[in-house]
């Protein structure tokens, strides 16, 4: 079977298609999105949304398709972040090698939080609250950590003369950066679903004795799972230190930047491939619309109140958890037509 | 750090009664988390935002009305119950059971919600309380007590031991550790489980919320203080055991001292790298947690 037919092997053809449209949507944004007033910022909104989607994506291989539960994906994300723009800043090496030692760094720590968690039998809650010790302890070694800036934080200088060798330039080089690793991801986390390892992974996320009493090698399977995943990330982690060009161990290692990755494949459906996609754009369109429902309030009720921003958004999570505790994907994938299996499949 | 070695010690020892009476507090707080957890295997992610919420209604007693927390404490804890309570029946009860990433989800929702009501209504600023006894202390030998610390510890003790005395000498006490021991045999006799759930969600909040007033005493509340307090709840339980009553209450001891000890042996910014070098330890070689049996 030809590659292709594996990708495609029981995708609707109208998915397929539709697939189609928003690839080239997505590869025409910028320009189209020009012919809006603000352009710039739908733009920014968009990259949001694609960067959201990568990492979850990333995320996702680990809980979605292997089934455990990381809380400290931020660890992935800070150290790929650090890595790259430390050797960038400090000895002058471009962030395209850098990148490598970043992937590598991070699937150091995720093979060593992996293999003590796995080695030592956590599971669930007990895995995920590893996950966030290592990233705090973490945290707390880079606040002390001088050679990064410790915790007066790491910066890049914008570079007016930067070119995308250095990835340095306009939104425009981080929107089809970004877009590039999330499809690249897409095609990736796929792949793995078709293989051998893929069936594996869920096989032990279903049931873990299961899956060693057929023989399959849970430890060395669950951290492929971390070590793919913590590398993805760590991609993503120095996508973003060269975006947003700062870095503080506060942030970048923080809680609430782990409970970020969780939240667009949950809330878009676990395990399932457009999850990452849909929470993506459904989490970040729902905070730029309470961002702008906020500032309404305040400019034409003089409503002003710190947090009513959030409080719309928790109110919409937790209607979503509630009401679509599955994820709003397979939901909108069954309305749409795109769960049924074509016809031709045995 | 004192080239005198007597002084030294005299030091040290003073921060670790210090982290005594300060883990008291602390091991009040995680025993609504371990409470919650032992009944119905639900991990409460919101622990710590509940924890501001009850440091905040202490405040507004002591700012709109004048009272002292330890006054306040018991309508604070009373409406924290309230609050518990009515969560359980409508939102939480029809996650137990699910897997953890759903209930975590849920909870974080609910965590957003409880430190933005706090934001919105108290605003980004710290606020603390002035009681008048806030600068005196006790003496022991050459060891100084304050006495906020001291009051808040024995607080905590009680609001403990009342607790202990519910579970073990009431009937709805009784009840509910029969629905944790065993949740189809509570059904088979006839007790009203979704009840008893919802009661014990409500004791947990009640504790953390007697913890927050208490805490309140100590410390200046802020609604970013949430997540960490979620963080030192969820170590105190693991190394004390989830699910454990004594173990939340040791665990809070023993995490209190190592916070006070880090602070005088190491800079204060490494606090809480004993604490969770504690808990990866505890995780990987005993997380049936330092004090529980192994099952």
């Amino acid at each position: 079977m030809s590659i292709w037919q594996r990708l495609t092997d029981g995708v609707p053809a109208r998915a397929l298609g539709a697939l189609m449209l928003l690839a080239a949507l997505l590869l025409a944004a910028p320009f189209l999105l020009r012919v809006l007033p603000a352009g710039d910022y739908w733009l920014s909104i968009l990259i949001l949304v694609i960067y959201f989607s990568y990492i979850g994506q990333a995320w996702n291989i680990m809980m979605g398709f292997a089934g455990q539960l990381s809380l400290g994906h931020a660890i992935y994300l800070g150290l790929g972040g650090y890595v790259a723009a430390a050797l960038y800043v400090n000895l002058g090496i471009g962030p395209w090698l850098g990148v490598f030692v970043a992937i590598a760094a991070a699937m150091l720590a995720g093979g060593l939080i992996g293999f003590l968690g796995f080695r030592f039998s956590l599971a669930g809650v007990y895995f995920a609250l590893l996950t966030i010790a290592f990233a705090e302890f973490t945290r707390i070694l880079f606040d002390h950590f001088k050679w990064v800036g410790g915790s007066g934080g790491l910066f890049l200088k914008v570079e007016a003369e930067g070119s995308a060798f250095n990835l340095q330039g306009s939104p425009l080089l981080f929107y089809y950066v970004i877009l590039a690793l999330a499809a690249a991801v897409f095609v990736l986390c796929r792949w793995l679903l078709t293989s051998r390892l893929g069936y594996y992974w869920l096989a032990i996320r279903e049931d873990p004795e299961a899956a060693q009493a057929a023989g399959i090698n849970v430890l060395r399977t669950k951290l492929l799972a971390v070590l793919i995943s913590a590398g993805l990330t760590a991609v993503g982690g120095v996508w973003s230190a060269f975006y947003y060009k700062n870095l503080f161990p506060e942030s970048a290692f923080a809680m609430g930047r782990s409970i970020e990755v969780t939240l667009a494949p949950i809330i878009g459906g676990l395990g399932t491939l457009f999850g990452p996609i849909v929470g993506s754009a459904l989490l970040v369109g729902l905070g730029d619309l309470f961002t702008t429902l906020a500032e309404y309030l305040a400019n034409t009720w003089g409503i002003k109140a710190a947090g009513l921003k959030q409080i719309g958004y928790g109110l919409a999570l937790l209607l979503i958890v509630m009401f679509r505790r599955d994820g709003v994907w397979p939901w909108l994938a069954r309305h749409l037509g795109f769960d049924r299996q074509r016809e031709d499949r045995p | 750090m004192s080239a005198d070695p007597g002084q030294f010690l005299l030091t040290l020892l003073q921060a670790i009664v210090m982290g005594l009476l300060t883990g008291m507090v602390y091991g009040l707080m995680a025993l609504g988390l371990s409470v919650i957890f032992g009944v119905m295997r639900v991990v409460n992610f919101a622990h710590g935002e509940m924890m501001v919420v009850g440091m905040y209604l202490a405040w507004l007693a002591f700012d709109q009305l004048g009272l002292d927390p330890l006054v306040s404490l018991p309508a604070v804890a009373a409406a924290l119950f309230v609050f518990g309570y009515v969560l359980q029946r409508t939102v939480i009860n029809p996650f137990i059971g699910l897997p953890e990433h759903m209930q975590f989800m849920l909870l974080l929702a609910v965590a957003i919600l409880l430190v933005n009501a706090c934001l919105a209504i108290a605003g980004p600023d710290t606020h603390g309380v002035q009681v008048d006894y806030m600068f005196d202390s006790f003496n022991i030998g050459p060891l100084v007590l304050d006495a906020v610390r001291v009051y808040a510890a024995l607080a905590a003790l009680v609001v403990a031991g009342l607790l202990w005395l519910f579970f073990t000498r009431t009937r709805a006490g009784k009840a509910i550790r029969a629905a944790a021991d065993n949740h189809i045999g509570a059904l088979v006799v006839g007790l009203d489980v979704r009840q008893l759930y919802a009661v014990t969600f409500g004791i947990g909040a009640a504790c953390v919320g007697a913890a927050g007033a208490l805490m309140l005493l100590i410390v200046q509340v802020h609604p970013f203080l949430a997540i960490d307090y979620t963080l030192l709840a969820f170590v105190i339980v693991i190394v004390g055991g989830l699910g454990s009553m004594s173990g939340a209450l040791a665990g809070g001891l023993l995490i209190g001292v190592s916070e006070a000890v880090a602070g005088v042996l190491l800079q204060p910014s490494l606090k809480s790298v004993f604490s969770f070098g504690l808990l990866i330890l505890v995780l990987l070689l005993r997380p049936q947690g330092l004090l529980a049996r192994r099952s």
